[in-house]
């Protein structure tokens, strides 16, 4: 389901665009995605906005050539587990490249994710590229 | 934090048994919807425990996406009115693909509880109807909408992400995988109700063209129509009703983080770790007791990881197993004798109940060209979308 609305869009602006997640100040583990709860402290969780920095490296990745419904122009694709420097993990797109490999490093950059038609809703967020 | 207090809980329930089971065919069943099928499923069910219908009183159906696939929800009445059982509760069960083991394992309950006596747990899933995009879409709802699928993440992606992972780790190998495939095909072969009548070869699987590298199209579990149903009741009642009743021995289930980029490990299934150690501990068994099992092999590489989690084989080991036959009819360990997911075919909500039906098939000893010989207990894995849900049920003859 590809398609979503404007609502789910903007309030996931902070995370998509910009990499903002979460940090608990209880336990010391970042978030990202953002959590609202510590799932280890729970309600002992001090939970805080955490900037990351968009530097990471692939932990696993697939070319998919069957892609989902609103992917048909970018497929096929590269779509990874990015591991993050500060710790959490994320699935992300690859781009600018057709071979990576696991420990490969990447950064984040700011890219069209779908368009929901020709005049729809344009979401944007994050893919990373190799460094 | 493991604890499973399994032993005294289980102490003040009463032992559980299935008395009766049935499924539908399973395939694309285009002259069949989705009511006429988990109909069928029943109607054999209640006829294989002979069974009047007066003596049942609740019923558990576990389905996956019937509001996206076939748009009909309320689906625990709907049963219930056509298979002429109101006004007893019926309810649906959803947990992705292991809605059905879940249901099984929320029916067990009923029963062993004491509240229930005579309970009907049925799986359906009707996906033919439906455009293939939109099937995957609707299946997408297993994992994190916003996190995974948002992003481009499909399900044969995110199994190829931990398969990419077990071959980094492990040397896994693409033909390991399709030995896998090849297996399951073989035992689909002998089985009437399964989804594909034909063996193929490594070389099949091997040339099919990449779904999302390193799965290929082989490596894939089909789009199948299909329901599967079973008949609980107290094991002292089954016995007066039943002459072959198979006992559940054990029903354990556990979750995980629900996108595979926030969980430990993405080269095991720690819901399946977990749910597979509380059965064993239930059913004071160990892994070299069970003689078949059902495992979830929604896709190749899943079967080579179930197969290490439930500790028939080392972590690592699992694709070298399968390439050396160890895990085919009458090997070490028989696994997925009904074809599996690969084979039999993946309606995602009946699956779980049918892995039942099979391993019940398999102890009464009437699984016809695919029959497990000395088979004593068997077991059930069934897992909802990629890791989240694991559901694992050990059942033994009486």
């Amino acid at each position: 389901m590809p398609s979503e609305n404007l609502a789910i869009t903007w309030r996931r602006i902070p995370e998509r665009y910009r990499l903002v997640g979460t940090f608990c100040r209880n336990c010391q583990t970042s978030y990202f995605p953002a959590r609202k709860l510590c799932p280890k402290c729970r309600r002992k969780g001090k939970i805080e906005q955490k900037q990351f920095s968009g530097r990471g490296k692939i932990y696993s990745f697939t070319e998919v050539t069957a892609g989902p419904s609103g992917f048909e122009k970018q497929t096929p694709y590269i779509l990874a587990i990015v591991e993050l420097e500060e710790g959490p993990k994320l699935t992300a797109q690859i781009v600018g490249a057709r071979k990576v490999k696991i420990g490969d490093a990447v950064e984040a950059v700011f890219r069209k994710i779908i368009e929901d038609s020709e005049e729809g809703l344009i979401h944007y967020g994050y893919k990373f590229r190799l460094v | 934090m493991l604890s499973t207090g399994a032993s005294s809980r289980c102490d003040a329930m009463r032992r559980v048994a299935i008395v009766g089971v049935g499924m539908s065919k399973f395939g694309e069943e285009w002259t069949r919807g989705f009511r006429d099928m988990i109909i069928e499923a029943g109607v054999r069910a209640v006829e294989d425990a002979n069974l009047h219908g007066e003596e049942i009183d609740a019923m558990y159906i576990g389905t996956m996406a019937p509001g996206s696939l076939v748009g009909q929800e309320h689906v625990g009445a709907l049963v219930a009115d056509f298979l002429g059982l109101t006004p007893i509760p019926s309810i649906r069960v959803e947990a992705a693909c292991a809605s059905g083991g879940v249901a099984l394992r929320t029916g067990y309950l009923a029963v062993a509880s004491g509240m229930h006596d005579c309970v009907v747990v049925g799986g359906v899933e009707k996906m033919t109807d439906t455009p293939g995009n939109e099937v995957a879409s609707a299946l997408g709802g297993a994992g994190d909408q916003e996190w995974e699928l948002f992003f481009g993440a499909t399900f044969p992606a995110i199994y190829a992400l931990m398969a990419r992972r077990h071959m980094h780790q492990y040397g896994t190998t693409e033909e390991q995988m399709a030995a896998v495939a090849v297996k399951n095909h073989a035992n689909a072969a002998k089985n009437k109700y399964a989804h594909f009548q034909n063996e193929i070869t490594i070389e099949t699987v091997m040339k099919s063209k990449y779904i999302a590298s390193p799965l290929k199209l082989f490596d894939c579990s089909p789009i199948t129509d299909g329901a599967a149903a079973v008949i609980l009741m107290p094991l002292e009642k089954a016995k007066h009703y039943c002459e072959q009743p198979i006992e559940i021995v054990a029903s354990a289930q556990a979750s995980d983080m629900l996108a595979l980029h926030s969980r430990e490990s993405m080269v095991e299934l720690k819901a399946t770790k977990i749910a597979a150690k509380k059965a064993y501990e239930q059913a004071k068994l160990q892994p070299k007791d069970i003689d078949v099992v059902e495992v979830h092999d929604c896709f190749t590489i899943a079967e080579i990881m179930a197969i290490e989690d439930l500790g028939f084989f080392p972590k690592g080991q699992g694709g070298k197993a399968s390439e050396e036959g160890r895990t085919a009819l009458n090997a070490e360990i028989s696994v997925n004798s009904s074809g599996g997911l690969k084979g039999c075919g993946h309606p995602v909500g009946a699956t779980g109940v049918k892995q039942a039906v099979e391993i019940v098939w398999q102890l009464r000893g009437k699984a016809e060209g695919r029959q497990v010989k000395d088979c004593e207990i068997g077991m059930t894995h069934n897992v909802g979308g990629s890791g989240a849900t694991a559901v694992v049920h050990i059942m033994k003859k009486v």
